[in-house]
């Protein structure tokens, strides 16, 4: 297992967490970045890296995609260290003050601060609104096709229209005893070679396309056994499966976080302006996560945040020293050893 | 000319609930809902990816703004959306929505 020590573990490497690597750097802290995602920036590496933005200072126009190179950059001198692809999941705190948080993969981060900069949020399946599917989960319900090994000889129903549906169904044809799929539209905007492979599948029976259709009911005692498909309001009919893969895209979620017991509004983490700091003590949140009265979702807004909050973190992390603002200008930037 | 139009939220209960939306803001109707404080968690801002300002058109007296690649794509790929669905972060308020009536849908 993974175990890293640092000062602060950030979370979300987004261009706030990244530029607050530099706010805690100018201070010798030393950060620990852990996103979900498999790439530094966030959504602006993830969404729309190609898309100029306008309101960075002294940037009159600037690509996602180079704000975040320049944010790398900039902190570079700091040496962070990273853990991407992994999906934080439970924050402990120690009897010192100090805390443990954990990933999804198992990788530990001890550290004397957290500082939230999740942005978005995690993104994670959207899951269809049927009565008792959360039952059903990881029982033959699955959101994602993890090992496609695991449907080998299976009868499996997949709901949705989108580039993963088409994708799967392409790919899990061949593995599967029985394949249906469950389109709510009569058309697929996916990829076009994919939305005519699967015509092509279903006209030679290689599996079963049932259009205009949704899947309204799951059964089964203990595990899942049969899916209620309703077909453009007509009479529906049961259809016996093993599993049912809802493949309706992803959406962002606060995620694990929710459970941290940080006081929250609408899903955002309520923090103090005066530091950004969290209902818990130490932990802190910084951009598009929080909320307090009149925030406003804007990079520059998560900058001034990280500003902020690294000066807080300071006095937690060096309680014998007093903190003393100082200007690059003058200064200029020390690098961290490695 | 007027400087705003009226937009109406249906309730589950059937009310409906009526805002005004101004004219010279460039706001979508998601803004509008936000600024009166409806629901909707429109966590992309506006981008057409996350699809959480998911709406109904119950009515509409004039033509509603032709659906794009990425909108269409996005309710295509929902659970629940129905024939009448729309982002409401793409329906940018204009002269023609005056009296547009619709229903916030739930995430999923």
């Amino acid at each position: 297992m993974n175990k890293i020590t640092t000062d602060i573990c950030i979370v979300g490497a987004g261009p706030v967490g990244l530029f607050a690597v530099f706010e805690a750097g100018l201070l010798k802290m030393r950060c620990h970045v852990v996103d979900a995602l498999p790439a530094v920036g966030g959504q602006l590496s993830e969404i729309y890296p190609k898309k100029p933005i306008y309101d960075i200072p002294g940037f009159p126009e600037i690509l996602a995609g180079d704000l975040i190179k320049n944010l790398e950059q900039q902190i570079a001198p700091f040496h962070p260290t990273f853990t991407l692809g992994e999906r934080v999941e439970d924050l402990e705190k120690q009897d010192d003050g100090s805390f443990i948080v954990r990933t999804v993969d198992g990788t530990e981060i001890a550290c004397k601060v957290v500082v939230i900069a999740g942005g978005l949020g995690s993104f994670e399946p959207r899951k269809p609104a049927i009565e008792s599917l959360d039952k059903y989960e990881r029982k033959g319900v699955e959101y994602m096709v993890r090992d496609p090994e695991a449907f080998h000889n299976k009868r499996v129903v997949i709901a949705g229209g989108g580039d993963s549906a088409l994708d799967w169904t392409i790919y899990l044809a061949g593995l599967c005893k029985e394949l249906t799929l469950v389109h709510r539209g009569t058309t697929f905007r996916g990829a076009p070679e994919s939305a005519a492979k699967v015509l092509s599948m279903a006209e030679e029976d290689q599996i079963k396309l049932i259009l205009k259709s949704n899947v309204t009911e799951v059964h089964g005692e203990d595990n899942l056994e049969a899916v209620t498909v309703m077909v453009d309001n007509a009479e529906p009919y049961r259809i016996e499966v093993d599993n049912f893969i809802p493949l309706f895209g992803l959406v962002p979620k606060l995620g694990p976080i929710e459970n941290w017991g940080l006081e929250l509004d609408k899903s955002a983490i309520v923090v103090d302006t005066e530091d950004y700091s969290t209902s818990i003590k130490g932990v802190y949140a910084i951009g598009d996560m929080n909320t307090y009265p009149g925030k406003l979702k804007l990079i520059l807004c998560g900058f001034h945040e990280a500003a902020l909050m690294a000066q807080s973190a300071y006095n937690i992390i060096y309680p014998d020293k007093k903190f003393v603002l100082k200007y690059t200008t003058v200064n200029g930037i020390q690098e961290l050893q490695q | 000319m007027k400087d705003a139009i009226t937009i109406f939220v249906e309730q589950a209960n059937g009310e409906r609930i009526e805002l005004e939306a101004p004219l010279d803001m460039n706001l979508s109707v998601m803004e509008v809902l936000k600024a009166h404080e409806f629901p909707i968690q429109a966590v992309c801002g506006g981008m057409a990816i996350c699809a959480t300002c998911h709406v109904e058109v119950l009515e509409n007296h004039g033509d509603l703004p032709e659906m794009n690649d990425d909108e269409a794509y996005m309710l295509e790929t929902l659970p629940h959306a129905t024939g009448s669905s729309r982002l409401s972060c793409q329906l940018r308020v204009n002269p023609d929505l005056d009296g547009l009536v619709v229903r916030i849908m739930p995430e999923a």
